[in-house]
């Protein structure tokens, strides 16, 4: 018997925060290093997109991904803002294996849902001055023009900036997973 | 660990969708890239009861009395590609009232709120993968995407399944809605079968007399791969 195709998606419109704001979650606590992300989410004429939604995705400062019953949950989800703004606290995760023997870099798994778009977009968030950034599998998939995008800008100690850009010569890298 | 398929060409909708206005200045230009499955990808957030204890799976026992409008249980399963159920998963569902008016303060539509009618569930399905809503049937409603557009009567849904990579978040349709084919959110998806897939069946098994009509709606989730990551 063919395998059937997976559930088609659509988009979450402009009222999903009716049915998920129930889980937003935009501090996360734990044994390492604090955090604090902040970004916006613009969209092609770089206008604020007041509507969108952010869901976080880590492993835990020993670079665990969390499981039932553990304290550190390691999900996040952040509704932007009226200025498209969005503030997401934390505990930066520690390196987790990658393919083949490999390790990848500290990062966040970033699922991005707004009005407009039809489908989930993912990325990933990189910590900045990170070594093992230069040996990570997946952002050695990424041309070097767009690294950027992936990667966090620091602020201060604890405060790092990142934006999520739709179109424009400086378009975030989306995933397809 | 297993990574999971990849989406089978045309059963999900293109970002591009000109019909759907508002995902013009929205919409990836660039090709997204293809990575392979890691542990990031395949683990994810699981959710419990506790985590449920704002909301319930009866939408109509939300207020201090019953909303107005038909009564409804929607109910379903949860699987895979291989049919196996999803057990334990979280379901968040949201819908406009019985007139078609969300209670959201950006709805402006020119239709009564219902005080005992916020519009949102939430469950986890049981071991088999089941879940069963107990909602009113929403109404369809204006929206300004085009010249008479009205949005078919629909309920959206939130799963999150066992990783990362099965997060999905759809809209669920009622069979016979005429506005159907004149929808672009409904007709962005390419293949006609995954479109209809996303229409609920009319249940008499769920069905409860002198009470509510029962909709039947299963969502499919993407399965595993045959070969372990390692692997590849």
């Amino acid at each position: 018997m063919p395998t059937p195709p997976a559930t088609t998606s659509q988009t979450v419109g402009p009222y999903f925060a009716i049915g998920m704001n129930l889980l937003n979650v935009s501090e996360l606590a734990g044994p390492g290093e604090r955090f604090t992300l902040e970004g916006r989410v613009l969209d092609a004429n770089r206008k604020p997109i007041p509507d969108a939604l952010l869901e976080i995705w880590q492993a835990n400062s020993a670079g665990k991904y969390p499981e039932p019953g553990d304290s550190f949950r390691g999900f996040g989800r952040i509704p932007t803002n009226e200025n498209g703004a969005f503030r997401f606290t934390s505990i930066k995760p520690g390196p987790v294996p990658g393919p083949n023997g490999a390790t990848q870099a500290p990062h966040l798994e970033v699922s991005v849902f707004m009005r407009g778009l039809l489908i989930r977009l993912t990325t990933r968030v990189y910590f900045p001055g990170e070594p093992l950034n230069a040996t990570d599998p997946i952002l050695n998939l990424v041309p070097a023009s767009r690294l950027g995008t992936l990667i966090a800008q620091k602020k201060d100690s604890h405060l790092l900036h990142w934006d999520v850009l739709m179109q424009g010569d400086d378009e975030t890298v989306f995933f397809d997973i | 660990m297993y990574a999971y398929r990849r989406y089978q060409p045309g059963s999900q909708p293109s970002h591009n969708h000109p019909p759907y206005v508002s995902s013009q200045t929205r919409y990836p230009k660039q090709p997204l890239i293809q990575i392979p499955h890691t542990l990031s990808e395949v683990t994810g957030p699981q959710f419990t009861l506790d985590d449920l204890r704002h909301s319930s799976a009866d939408l109509t026992k939300r207020g201090v009395g019953e909303p107005l409008g038909e009564r409804i249980i929607v109910s379903g399963q949860v699987l895979d590609q291989d049919g196996h159920p999803v057990p334990r998963t979280l379901v968040e569902i949201w819908q406009a009232n019985a007139a078609g008016r969300y209670m959201h303060k950006i709805d402006q539509h020119n239709a009564p709120l219902d005080p005992n009618f916020p519009g949102f569930g939430h469950t986890l399905t049981d071991e088999q993968g089941r879940y069963r809503f107990v909602t009113i049937k929403p109404g369809a409603y204006p929206w300004r995407n085009h010249h008479n557009a009205w949005r078919p009567q629909h309920i959206h849904f939130s799963l999150f399944g066992p990783a990362f990579a099965t997060r999905i978040v759809t809209q669920m349709y009622f069979p016979g809605d005429p506005l159907l084919p004149f929808d672009p959110i409904y007709n962005c998806t390419a293949d006609e079968e995954a479109r209809k897939r996303l229409i609920s069946s009319f249940d008499w098994e769920t069905t409860i007399p002198d009470q509510a009509l029962g909709f039947h709606f299963n969502i499919i989730l993407r399965g595993r791969d045959a070969t372990p990551m390692e692997d590849k």
